[in-house]
């Protein structure tokens, strides 16, 4: 049972939560999966092996980023550790025609997208608001910082589509849906809230996938919802599950089925999937000042990581194929880590470009009046 | 021409309130752009509690004019996403007191959304707020934000005084590439003038001497144009010359004609519904202040709301500037 520091009715782990794999990496489907086994079968060993590859990597990853934090290469970090599960087997139920709306920690949904990680470091290295073009990169969009606000870009993306007539024609291969990532915090703002009315009325084909890692920054999940936050869907009028979110195949196989549903045309649901934050909010975050010790060793001993590799290690999987992961790990961080230091910093001029679409008199003033004053220093020393 | 002819041929002007003048911008902009939505509260069957969108329900279907939940932020946010997907949503607020649920979506997404992607989408989003006091409702339904938007580097701010203006600014701005906020006011709705459909005459941001003079420059934006006309009609009969610009713009502010008006009559007053600190005034007078200031031969005068939230309906004309509020401050500016 989740040990917690705050005086909320405590949650376990069992029923409804839809699990596959046990804590200890079994295989045991809770009587909540049945539903979801189909999907879970359409899984190969190959497809595990690519889990299991992108945990690790972005584990390591994630590492190397906060210590370039720590080194001064980046004004912040945002970790996702402990996170992975519920990020890799949401991200794989997703097609190549879908749309992704992440919130700011979502770093492997990225990856799996198609995103080159040093992208993210940029925005976060102070030298770009965004950092990629979605179009460009898996349809991944840019990372927004105002917690919930997504969620309605999202759903209006999503709308879009159905004016579009771009969904629910019965072609898997080509119907679209979107999904936004948000959290237990952002679960407590009107937008989040506005996005889920507006998703239920047009009935769009959308996937709420709240990463419930039960602390916002320092607050604890139970001061955002005394009740679990899946439950919530209902009062909406759309489905909604609870997926135990350090368990890949039960996350896979529950946004794959809401993400079929979306595309198919059943309108949207969400999906509340029990993770933990282990490391800090961010870099600037020192969670040892609100958080019990004990319940951090409660959700460590729940790793994702390690849960998944005793599941692969009981299916048969060799440790050179372990190793071989661990070793790729290793040489994309040490590739980030030295592409980061390569990035550099724009001209002046990112201040006053696409600030506007069609010139704005204010700001071309301004812009010729910047330039001259700094070129105005230039060769005063001669 | 014959009996036939002139029965098919589609008028070139015509005599509308303003709500029809808009509507019929927005009808335009429909036929001719099938990626423009209409989105709001009340605005599909209904009209619109203004009846500006009446009948685009009926004749464009409800997957382009969208009877919206009732929720602010969720209609800039949806909207957002749909500029995304290349639609070009045209919002209704209600009132202009009930735009700041929407307030966060409209200044830290709407406006950055095009500079956030460092060029790579455009927010072909209008806002329409009807707004302004002279109706005596009650409280919310009677205020004039602009201020807050036009500070908002990446909006554009518009508002039209006549038909004529509201039916070419509504095309524009629903036109533009850039997020318009447009503020309809309210007042002006159903006075009729006459609309050319042929021609508009001038460009979405430029504003326009609507009354020549040579005594003192007045200048406003929505229903003070009006009220400045009406000032102006008074002081001729006392042998001042006003002259009159309607601002159109807000954002950006074309100072062309102001400038060029004050080099002639060397005084200034700008006057506005909106609370007077940090405002759209303010923001005019120091602006003139810093570019004409040996062309003044007074400080430049505001005649403002005052700054308190807006009164109750029963003391309403005690707070709007009048045409008198307006001589006083000529009067002030010439006995310099």
């Amino acid at each position: 049972m989740p040990v917690t520091s705050n005086d909320a009715p405590v949650r376990t782990l069992t029923s409804p939560t839809v699990q596959l794999l046990t804590a200890d990496g079994a295989f045991a489907p809770s009587e909540s999966a049945a539903e979801f086994l189909p999907y879970f079968e359409r899984l190969t060993e190959a497809d595990y092996r690519k889990f299991y590859r992108d945990m690790v990597v972005v584990r390591k990853f994630d590492t190397e980023a906060a210590n370039l934090q720590r080194q001064g290469q980046l004004a912040l970090w945002v970790p996702s550790h402990g996170q992975e599960a519920a990020q890799v087997g949401s991200a794989y139920a997703t097609r190549a025609q879908d749309h992704v709306f992440p919130s700011y920690r979502e770093h492997v949904v990225g990856l799996i997208r198609g995103l080159d990680m040093v992208d993210i470091l940029r925005m976060l290295r102070g030298v770009t608001l965004g950092g990629w073009t979605p179009e460009e990169h898996g349809n991944f969009h840019l990372y927004t910082l105002v917690l919930a606000s997504q969620t309605l870009h999202a759903t209006g993306y999503a709308m879009g589509m159905q004016l579009d007539g771009a969904t629910a024609t019965g072609n898997p291969e080509t119907d679209q849906a979107v999904i936004v990532y948000y959290g237990d915090g952002a679960s407590s703002q009107g937008d989040a809230n506005e996005a889920l009315v507006f998703a239920a009325s047009y009935q769009t084909p959308q996937v709420f996938f709240l990463q419930n890692n039960h602390w916002a920054i320092s607050v604890p999940v139970s001061r955002q919802s005394r009740s679990p936050l899946y439950l919530r869907a209902g009062g909406f009028g759309m489905p909604g599950v609870q997926v135990d979110g350090n368990d890949v195949l039960a996350s896979y196989a529950v946004t794959a089925k809401a993400m079929d549903d979306a595309r198919a045309g059943h309108g949207p649901s969400l999906i509340e999937a029990l993770t933990y934050r282990v490391g800090a909010h961010t870099t600037a975050d020192d969670p040892t000042k609100y958080r019990d010790p004990d319940e951090l060793a409660y959700w460590v001993a729940r790793d994702p990581i390690v849960r998944f590799r005793t599941y692969l290690q009981g299916l048969g999987v060799e440790q050179e194929f372990l190793d071989s992961v661990d070793e790729e790990a290793a040489d994309h961080a040490a590739d980030v880590r030295r592409r980061a230091l390569e990035i550099t910093s724009p001209d002046r001029s990112v201040i006053f470009d696409n600030v506007y679409a069609e010139p704005h008199p204010l700001v071309v003033e301004q812009k010729a009046w910047l330039d001259g004053y700094e070129t105005s220093f230039d060769g005063s020393e001669s | 021409m014959t009996t036939q002819e002139t029965a098919t041929a589609a008028p070139t002007s015509a005599n509308l309130p303003m709500a029809k003048a808009l509507n019929a911008g927005l009808r335009q902009a429909m036929l001719a752009d099938p990626k423009v939505l209409m989105m709001g509260e009340d605005i599909g069957p209904l009209g619109g509690v203004f009846r500006v969108t009446e009948g685009l329900h009926a004749e464009f279907g409800e997957k382009r004019v969208l009877d919206t939940p009732l929720a602010e932020s969720g209609i800039i946010g949806t909207a957002i996403g749909l500029a995304m997907r290349g639609y070009r949503p045209v919002c209704e607020i209600q009132f202009d007191g009930f735009v700041f649920p929407g307030f966060d979506q409209i200044t830290s997404q709407l406006a950055r959304m095009r500079n956030r992607h460092e060029g790579g989408v455009t927010m072909p989003v209008v806002v329409r707020i009807p707004y302004g006091g002279h109706i005596g409702s009650i409280e919310h339904h009677q205020e004039s934000p602009e201020a807050y938007f036009a500070h908002t580097p990446g909006l554009r701010v518009v508002s039209p005084s006549n038909p004529h203006d509201a039916f070419w600014m509504m095309q524009e701005a629903i036109a533009s590439n850039d997020p318009v906020i447009f503020f309809e006011p309210k007042s002006r709705y159903w006075p009729k003038g006459e609309v050319d459909f042929t021609a508009a005459g001038t460009p979405l941001h430029a504003s326009r001497v609507v009354r020549t003079g040579t005594n003192v420059t007045v200048v406003g934006h929505g229903a003070m144009v009006s009220v400045l006309l009406q000032a102006a009609e008074l002081a001729a009969a006392e042998g001042i010359s006003l002259e009159v610009i309607d601002l159109r713009s807000l954002s950006p502010i074309d100072y062309a004609p102001i400038l060029e008006s004050v080099h002639k009559t060397g005084h200034l007053v700008v006057a506005q519904e909106a609370a007077g600190f940090v405002s759209v005034g303010s923001e005019i007078a120091a602006t003139v202040t810093e570019r004409a200031f040996y062309s003044l031969e007074a400080p430049v005068l505001r005649v403002s709301g005052f700054d308190t939230p807006f009164p109750p309906a029963a003391v309403e004309t005690h707070f709007l500037p009048s045409p008198d509020r307006v001589l006083e401050a000529v009067d002030r500016s010439l006995a310099y």
